[in-house]
């Protein structure tokens, strides 16, 4: 499928979904339930932003780029609750100058709603920050036994392991 | 200067029947400054369960329960969480409140709602002494963050549908981030007027710059139900994420920013 170029509504959209998808697929790639698809296209080098997804650990997903970096950074394949995402990023010296869809879910308006009001911050902070990882998880209350199972969890193992 | 490929050193602990969650960047991570922070951060979370848990019989709160200690004779803590509690069942009308119905039908007094908020944020105080360094302070999903050093902590809101997914990321530089919800357990999340659990909400995220109220308003809102985002938007100093039970979501800014 050859990518768009999309208005500014929908990169929005994908914005969130980069960055979320990054994030989720930072913290769980080893969880072959919530990532079935390995990454479909690896053109970005390991020290891109969003490419920093090592595919088989759960890390803190630190970026090593010097921030200078140019080119274009391909996402895997992700599938978000609604549907599959991968998105790609043009990098110029190291900040994201473009965001292209390869693939959305289908435009429905309970997709539009959800990505678009939940994360408008988040857009603004993947393009300043240059990071896509994630540092804790804010969730309802999760109990001693529940924590084994949650994000939470995963993080703090890949920290002090 | 702390940089965003600097390492960051977590620890884990369980106290109250929570997982307590650090993580620590900067100049003290691993060192015995940063181990004394720790220790006096969960020693904090500890004798606040010691006071105020329901679960055990020797707290101040289960001889209240039992009508052995009147609430003028208990510890000046149990006033300054009571006095939040009153303040936050006047800003709800009365949803949100420290004495619950029981099946029984009486009343009777649960702290919860507050006590955790409230006792992460006094145990943070121990990790502001660290000079240096940027902490972030988590029971059992409920934080304190500060980010004084480098950048801000990115904090993932859990997706209350899937926990194993983020719904949201938010970046956090000196505030606390609470979520309120049904996800894991929230058996205080009920509306005090009626002792029901509302429906149309699923969660509620509230950031703020104290833990006390993050986590008072987000427990405030879900139990408001359908007036949860209209009720956090005229909320001074709160930034709010409802997600509702069809998985559609509402952020709110407080009135005092643009």
């Amino acid at each position: 499928m050859p990518p768009r170029r999309l208005d500014r509504g929908v990169r929005r959209i994908v914005l969130c979904g980069l960055a979320t998808v990054s994030g989720v697929v930072l913290l769980f790639s080893y969880r072959t339930s919530t990532s079935p698809d390995p990454p479909a296209e690896a053109a970005g080098t390991a020290d891109g932003p969003a490419a920093a997804v090592p595919p088989a650990a759960p890390s803190t997903g630190r970026s090593s780029s010097g921030g200078a970096w140019s080119g274009t950074v391909t996402g895997p394949v992700v599938r978000i609750q609604w549907g599959e995402v991968q998105v790609r990023a043009t990098i110029e010296r190291g900040r994201i100058t473009a965001v292209d869809v390869l693939r959305t879910p289908d435009e429905n308006t309970h997709d539009r709603q959800v990505n678009a009001r939940a994360v408008p911050v988040l857009v603004r902070e993947t393009i300043a920050a240059q990071s896509s990882r994630i540092d804790m998880v804010s969730g309802a209350t999760f109990t001693s036994t529940g924590y084994v199972q949650s994000l939470q969890a995963a993080l703090d193992r890949a920290g002090t392991a | 200067m702390t940089t965003a490929t600097e390492p960051v050193a977590r620890r884990v602990e369980h106290v109250m029947g929570l997982p307590i969650s650090l993580a620590l960047r900067g100049r003290h991570t691993t060192d015995p400054l940063a181990d004394a922070a720790w220790a006096a951060a969960l020693a904090a979370l500890r004798e606040a369960d010691r006071m105020f848990s329901t679960y055990r019989d020797d707290s101040v709160v289960s001889a209240i329960r039992r009508g052995e200690l009147a609430v003028a004779d208990g510890p000046a803590d149990l006033h300054e969480v009571l006095d939040v509690a009153r303040r936050a069942e006047r800003a709800t009308g009365g949803a949100f409140s420290v004495w619950l119905p029981g099946p029984d039908g009486t009343t009777a007094l649960d702290p919860s709602g507050v006590v955790k908020g409230w006792a992460v944020e006094r145990a943070a105080a121990a990790l502001r002494g660290l000079d240096g360094t940027d902490f972030c302070l988590s029971a059992g999903g409920d934080m304190v963050c500060r980010a004084s050093c480098g950048p801000a902590w990115r904090i993932g809101i859990e997706d209350p549908r899937d926990p194993a997914r983020l719904i949201a990321v938010v970046p956090v530089a000196d505030a606390a981030v609470a979520t309120s919800g049904v996800a894991h357990r929230g058996g205080h999340l009920v509306d005090a007027r009626t002792g029901e659990r509302p429906a149309v909400v699923a969660q509620v995220t509230v950031i703020a710059t104290s833990l006390t109220w993050a986590d008072v308003d987000a427990t405030a809102a879900y139990a408001l139900g359908g007036r949860a985002a209209q009720w956090l938007g005229q909320r001074v100093g709160r930034t709010g994420l409802v997600v509702w039970a069809d998985g559609t979501t509402t952020t709110t800014q407080s009135p005092d920013r643009p």
